[in-house]
């Protein structure tokens, strides 16, 4: 449970981070360092991109599976790390 | 080997009917194999014979059907909450938030997890891997690549008639509309069930035109308000002036009174600048230029009559064609007539004759455009008959420059905005010329075969590279031009100035030298007039020549004879001397 909560210390610390959403594999934020409707929002939205993007890359090779993404817009950078049943965004 | 079967039939028998049985086969012939024959036979092996063995295959084509898609927005809601939980109430998710925290898969993942970020995160610290490298170096300078412009797209007049695109104006602040006005300009031909509407495009979209535009008479001319990108004014056919708000619906929100208006078809309408902003002027071929306030179009506010003789008759004057106005210069302007004559007005005058300042006489027929250089407001185009001429403002014998005679009639006219020397034009065999004058000034730079019936009308976007053409039959064509015809070259403003310097200044020359010719030809035809008073007494008269040259002409001939008499003498005397001096010889011998 403390290391948990010092990982998510640490990244939250790094130069740049604006905010962190760990959320499960149906999309509800578990935890999250943003407000309530920004991390619904985030949560939802992102769940279905990551499972579109992992069955994309299922698709062309059934051995090969999604290990990173990143969203890169002109104002900030979302990078999404998905694991079997949660995944973790960091803006 | 034959085989043969016989059978018998009595005289009598026949021509009876056949009756048919049936019987049990019988062998007729028994044949054996006989091995002799074999010998008359050679056996070929091995023998070569192809097999193909493979799974057969078809082909087949398949087109999808064409797929509509909308883009919409979706309003997100939460979801994924199990069942039981009750996503509104803040208890029950914290109670499931902190369960699942309490999960040692959730510990482990996001140990893992955080570690995987923390790696990137790092990354993107220590190198900003999206940085533009090479973001200082030059852009690459003009590839020599030809100029070139292709279709982009193409929007046809829906209604079953077609009728002419007779003007076109673009939207300002962006240019993403485009007015088209549709008429039949031939006398007479527009038939009762021509349409009487214009449209307005949108450029994306060349199926279905955006919106109309519903006027009592088919319109000739358009113009966008430059200051408001909603309102428009329209000239049409019968003479009146037509008022719309876009965002008011079709019908015009006000049009001029007849009685009040334009008796021929206004060919230009010109939106003016003023404090207002809704001041407007048109021309028209009955020979005025009335200018109107869009709020009030129940009469002109003011009148010209195009009389060059500055009476103000409006029997003497010319009808106009086209219109001239520069932002930069509102107390200008300059109307092109169908006489083929330019006037310079000045809208600041005292009195109507002093409202035109002066007259170029310029073409052979009427004068379709008219437009000043953007960058060089002295300097102006003038499109009609056969030839596209530039003048300068000073200058008011003959056009500076001029392009050849071409293969038919120029139609319309237009400079670029962005690029100084570089004009387009329109002609009636469909072809669209782009000319650059610091390129080459005998031809056009770049010429498209856009249609195959006679382009009317053209306009260019205020960015310079989105070019509007409208054709007889209705379509008007959107064209984009090559980034090098459309971006400002180095040097091109002072290379232009130059150019118009030395051509202006060439012309000066010339007019002077012929003012001092035809100067000196008056006082030569003068002073010629003064010695020939002088001379009429001493002239002889023409049978007194007549009889003097006879008497000189004979009095040679016979000076002529003698002489040859006179040699023939001589002749005579030297032989016979000859013989003498023989004789003496001979006899002294």
């Amino acid at each position: 449970m403390a290391e948990v909560e010092e990982t998510l210390k640490r990244i939250q610390g790094q130069k740049g981070v604006q905010g962190i959403i760990v959320a499960n594999s149906e999309g509800i934020p578990i935890k999250s360092t943003l407000d309530n409707s920004s991390t619904v929002q985030y949560a939802g939205l992102i769940h279905q991109l990551v499972m579109k993007a992992r069955s994309t890359i299922r698709d062309i090779d059934p051995q090969n599976d999604l290990t990173f993404m990143r969203v890169r817009s002109k104002k900030n950078e979302i990078m999404i790390a998905p694991d079997k049943d949660f995944f973790l965004i960091v803006i | 080997m034959e085989i043969v079967h016989v059978y018998s039939k009595l005289r009598s028998e026949f021509g009876r009917q056949c009756l048919f049985s049936d019987r049990p086969a019988e062998l007729l012939l028994d044949l054996p194999p006989d091995p002799s024959l074999t010998l008359s036979f050679i056996q070929k092996s091995p023998r070569d014979q192809a097999v193909q063995a493979c799974w057969e295959t078809s082909e087949h084509q398949v087109n999808t059907e064409r797929f509509e898609t909308t883009s919409c927005g979706i309003n997100h809601m939460e979801g994924g909450w199990p069942k039981d939980i009750n996503p509104a109430e803040m208890e029950q998710t914290i109670r499931v938030r902190k369960k699942v925290e309490k999960d040692e898969s959730f510990i482990n993942s996001v140990l893992q997890l955080g570690s995987v970020m923390e790696h990137c995160i790092r990354q993107n610290n220590a190198v900003d891997i999206y940085q533009e490298c090479f973001e200082d170096e030059e852009v690459v300078e003009e590839i020599q690549e030809p100029p070139s412009a292709k279709t982009v797209n193409i929007f046809r007049d829906p209604n079953e008639i077609k009728r002419t695109v007779t003007s076109l104006s673009w939207q300002p602040d962006g240019g993403r509309k485009l007015a088209v006005a549709y008429s039949c300009l031939e006398f007479q031909k527009s038939s009762k069930d021509i349409s009487l509407d214009s449209y307005i495009w949108d450029i994306e979209n060349p199926n279905r035109p955006e919106m109309m535009l519903k006027p009592t008479s088919p319109l000739v001319c358009l113009d966008y308000n430059p200051k408001d990108s909603h309102t428009l004014v329209g000239g049409s056919y019968n003479g009146q002036i037509a008022f719309w708000d876009t965002r008011k619906g079709n019908q015009p929100v006000e049009f001029s009174s007849l009685e009040h208006s334009h008796r021929d078809p206004v060919y230009k309408i010109i939106w003016l600048q003023s404090k207002t902003g809704t001041d407007a002027f048109s021309a028209s071929t009955d020979g005025q230029v009335l200018w109107w306030d869009v709020r009030k179009l129940a009469e002109p506010t003011e009148c010209l009559v195009l009389d060059p003789s500055r009476e103000g008759n409006l029997d003497q004057a010319l009808g106009a064609t086209s219109l001239e106005f520069e932002p930069t210069m509102p107390t200008k302007f300059m109307v092109g007539t169908e006489q083929g004559l330019v006037i310079s007005c000045n809208r600041k005058a005292k009195t109507p004759a002093e409202k035109i300042v002066c007259t170029y006489d310029s073409h052979h027929g009427p004068i379709y455009a008219l437009q000043r250089n953007p960058f060089f407001p002295k300097n102006f185009l003038t499109v009609g008959d056969w030839t596209a001429r530039i003048w300068s403002e000073d200058i008011k014998e003959s056009s500076i420059m001029c392009t050849k005679y071409q293969m038919s009639y120029l139609t319309d006219a237009c400079w670029s905005p962005v690029r100084p020397s570089v004009f387009f034009t329109v002609k009636m065999d469909g072809v669209l010329d782009v000319w650059d004058i610091l390129f080459k000034q005998s031809d056009p730079t770049l010429s498209l075969k856009v249609c195959d019936n006679s382009l009317y009308s053209l306009s260019v976007q205020d960015n310079g590279r989105l070019v509007a053409c409208g054709s007889q039959l209705g379509e008007a064509t959107l064209l984009e031009i090559c980034s090098g015809l459309s971006n400002l070259q180095k040097n091109e403003k002072s290379l232009l100035a130059a150019m118009f310097e030395r051509e202006s200044k060439r012309e000066k020359i010339l007019e002077a030298r012929q003012r001092e010719v035809r100067l000196k030809e008056r006082s030569r035809s003068e002073q010629s007039r003064e010695e020939e008073a002088g001379r009429e007494e001493g002239e002889e008269d023409p049978k007194q020549l007549i009889a003097r040259a006879e008497s000189d002409f004979y009095s040679l001939v016979e000076a002529e004879v003698k002489r040859r008499e006179k040699k023939d003498e001589e002749k005579d005397i030297c032989e016979e001397k000859d013989v003498k001096d023989e004789e003496q010889r001979g006899t002294s011998e």
